[in-house]
């Protein structure tokens, strides 16, 4: 048939699958089916992530895994505060670094183990850039991502001026892990439950009031509930995920310094997200497991590498901006069809 | 003494690499962060024109600030159109062209000495006891030339007029007839012109490395946000702060304070009064 012709007598109509709408409700355990349908995806990715040391047992990759866990943390993160918040921050790398150089110092000079370590770093860092950022949080939009792009930058440079924190040469000697399956391990176990709470935690009446902050700061507030508590709340977050990742960087490293500030650590994870789908946040972490392993391919062409990366990413955000997630959810969850006009 | 001069000629400086940056940012609200890549870019293009197509200096200058011009066009024209009016994606967008020119760069090997400009003129006299290059002379004068050029033609000229309409409502100039896509593409040819020109005047004072391409547009976001969007005396005014700042932080703190100085002035003055110094479009809108 002409293909013209067929185009202006029919269109193509994209409708919920059945199955989806009978598993929105209390129905969703009527039949092994519905069960299937909503556990698979959710399984297929825990069983996928637990498996991943085992099929790449070198320790080469076993490394890259904790790596990309680590920035799948600070994308999960970048995804919430953009996405539920309505906070694009630029700055995943003063996370990463605060958390990281905390974690440092409580091991170095209170020589406390890493299990201490990382949760009392993840606290306190949370603590730290929350504090830190408390003033810039009226700031909207394009503001907020650029004094957040600014404080990575400028605490390096303190750093780097003041010859403090081991200055240029970071903190050395920072304890490690007992083995390399624990190091995996406990990453992945992590991951799976920042990604589960936080997509609980913004389907809580809390989170309501977060897309409430993003989508109409006025309504909430003329509702009684203070924007900047709900944005630091946020940001507290954000950032507790950041800094767990850092610390745990440093104690994978065994060292702290200036290059957890570097761009890398800010790019990274917002690529990530853009690939992967801003807002489902399970995309951000598809976009790391993609992205991540890329760069360690790619680390033969040096400089290369970021041109590769970047070019990728302008390619992405100008012609399919809404992700590998968001479009997969679509074939998942709906079907097209011709009808006729 | 020492620190006036060389505070005026930093100040200077840094007008002109800000002066296209706030063009493009500060009037048409086109984030291009790739501000400091075109910089770099127009520094090692001067010098290819002369060295391998063995050309003169100041047809290699007009012919590179021609192509700077289309350059900038290109970007919005192929580029930022798609991603018009979603702040995030025309950042990110511009910053990873940005990334990934810088870097190209550093990969194909443009470092080192050998990648200088001749200055224009040489020589160097002696105002009160401080000796000064006739360059930096130069700069300040070709400062002055620019900033009272883009005054002018954003005061009295038509297309001028148009741009600043844009930026203070664009509905309402899009109903007076005013090509929104080709005002912005003006903007940007502009913009990437004027960081080029900025390029050619200062980079005959040092070697041109791609690392200058990140402070570039540190520097230039700086000026933009503590003057003030929109504003050309806050423009003026932000970049006269800040240079002498640094000058002063070199002179008797440390050198190594120089860009934390402009890092400090951009986080303070946009917590403190996001609409910077000078700023009175949409003043309400940026604060919630």
């Amino acid at each position: 048939m002409n293909e013209q012709l067929a185009s202006a007598e029919r269109r193509k109509e994209r409708i919920d699958r059945g199955i989806k709408v009978r598993t929105e409700g209390i129905y969703a355990v009527s039949s092994w089916q519905e069960v299937t349908y909503l556990v698979l995806p959710r399984l297929t990715l825990i069983v996928g992530l637990l498996l991943l040391p085992f099929l790449m047992p070198s320790l080469y990759w076993n490394r890259v895994i904790s790596i990309v866990g680590i920035y799948v943390l600070l994308a999960l993160g970048f995804d919430f505060l953009a996405h539920y918040v309505g906070l694009v921050s630029l700055g995943g790398a003063f996370f990463i670094g605060v958390g990281g150089y905390t974690a440092a110092i409580l091991n170095k000079s209170l020589g406390l183990p890493p299990a201490l370590t990382i949760p009392m770093a993840t606290l306190c860092g949370a603590i730290i850039c929350t504090l830190l950022l408390l003033p810039a949080l009226p700031l909207r939009g394009v503001y907020f991502a650029i004094v957040t792009l600014m404080y990575p930058l400028a605490v390096s440079r303190i750093i780097e001026a003041l010859n403090i924190l081991g200055g240029t040469d970071g903190i050395l000697g920072v304890a490690s892990f007992p083995n390399r399956w624990v190091e995996q391990y406990l990453i992945l176990l992590i991951v799976i439950f920042a990604l589960f709470g936080l997509r609980r935690l913004v389907n809580e009446d809390i989170g309501l009031v977060f897309r409430g902050v993003k989508d109409n700061d006025q309504a909430v507030r003329a509702s009684g509930l203070s924007i900047t508590l709900y944005k630091a709340i946020a940001v507290f977050i954000a950032s507790g995920l950041g800094s767990l990742g850092g610390a745990y960087l440093s104690h994978i490293y065994m060292w702290s310094g200036i290059s957890q500030f570097a761009l890398d650590f800010s790019v990274i994870p917002i690529a990530a997200t853009v690939i992967g789908g801003g807002g489902t946040l399970v995309g951000p972490l598809i976009g790391c497991f993609i992205l991540v392993p890329l760069s360690e391919f790619l680390r033969a062409f040096g400089p290369l590498r970021i041109v590769i990366y970047a070019v990728i990413l302008v390619v992405v955000i100008m012609f399919r901006s809404e992700g590998i997630m968001v479009y997969a959810q679509r074939k998942y969850h709906q079907f097209e069809r011709w009808v006729k006009v | 003494m020492d620190i006036f001069i060389y505070g005026m000629i930093n100040s200077f400086s840094l007008a002109l690499m800000a002066i296209g940056f706030t063009l493009v940012y500060g009037i048409c609200r086109l984030p291009n962060f790739a501000h400091g890549a075109l910089y770099v870019v127009t520094g090692f293009l001067v010098w290819s024109l002369i060295h391998l197509l063995k050309l003169n200096y100041i047809l290699s200058i007009i012919l590179a600030l021609v192509i700077m011009g289309l350059v900038g066009a290109a970007i919005y024209r192929f580029v930022l159109i798609r991603v018009r009016g979603m702040a995030t994606s025309e950042i990110i967008a511009t910053y990873a062209l940005g990334l990934a020119i810088l870097e190209f760069l550093r990969w194909a090997g443009f470092k080192g000495m050998t990648y200088t400009l001749p200055v224009f003129i040489e020589g160097s006299v002696t105002i009160r006891g401080t000796p000064v290059d006739l360059q930096r002379i130069v700069v300040v004068g070709i400062g002055i030339v620019v900033v009272t050029f883009m005054w002018l033609f954003t005061h009295f000229n038509k297309t001028g007029l148009a741009l600043r309409g844009m930026a203070q409502d664009e509905h309402a100039a899009m109903m007076l007839g005013i090509d929104s896509d080709w005002m912005a593409v003006i903007a940007m040819a502009m913009g990437s012109v004027l960081a080029g020109l900025s390029a050619i005047v200062l980079l005959p004072l040092g070697n041109i490395v791609v690392e200058a391409g990140y402070n570039v547009l540190i520097l230039s976001i700086a000026v933009c946000i503590v003057g003030g969007l929109g504003s050309w005396v806050g423009a003026i005014i932000a970049s006269f702060m800040i240079g002498f700042l640094q000058i002063i932080t070199v002179a008797y703190i440390q050198s190594h304070f120089h860009m934390v100085v402009a890092l400090l002035a951009i986080i303070i003055t946009l917590i403190l009064r996001p609409s910077g110094l000078f700023g009175r479009q949409k003043e309400l809108e940026e604060r919630v």
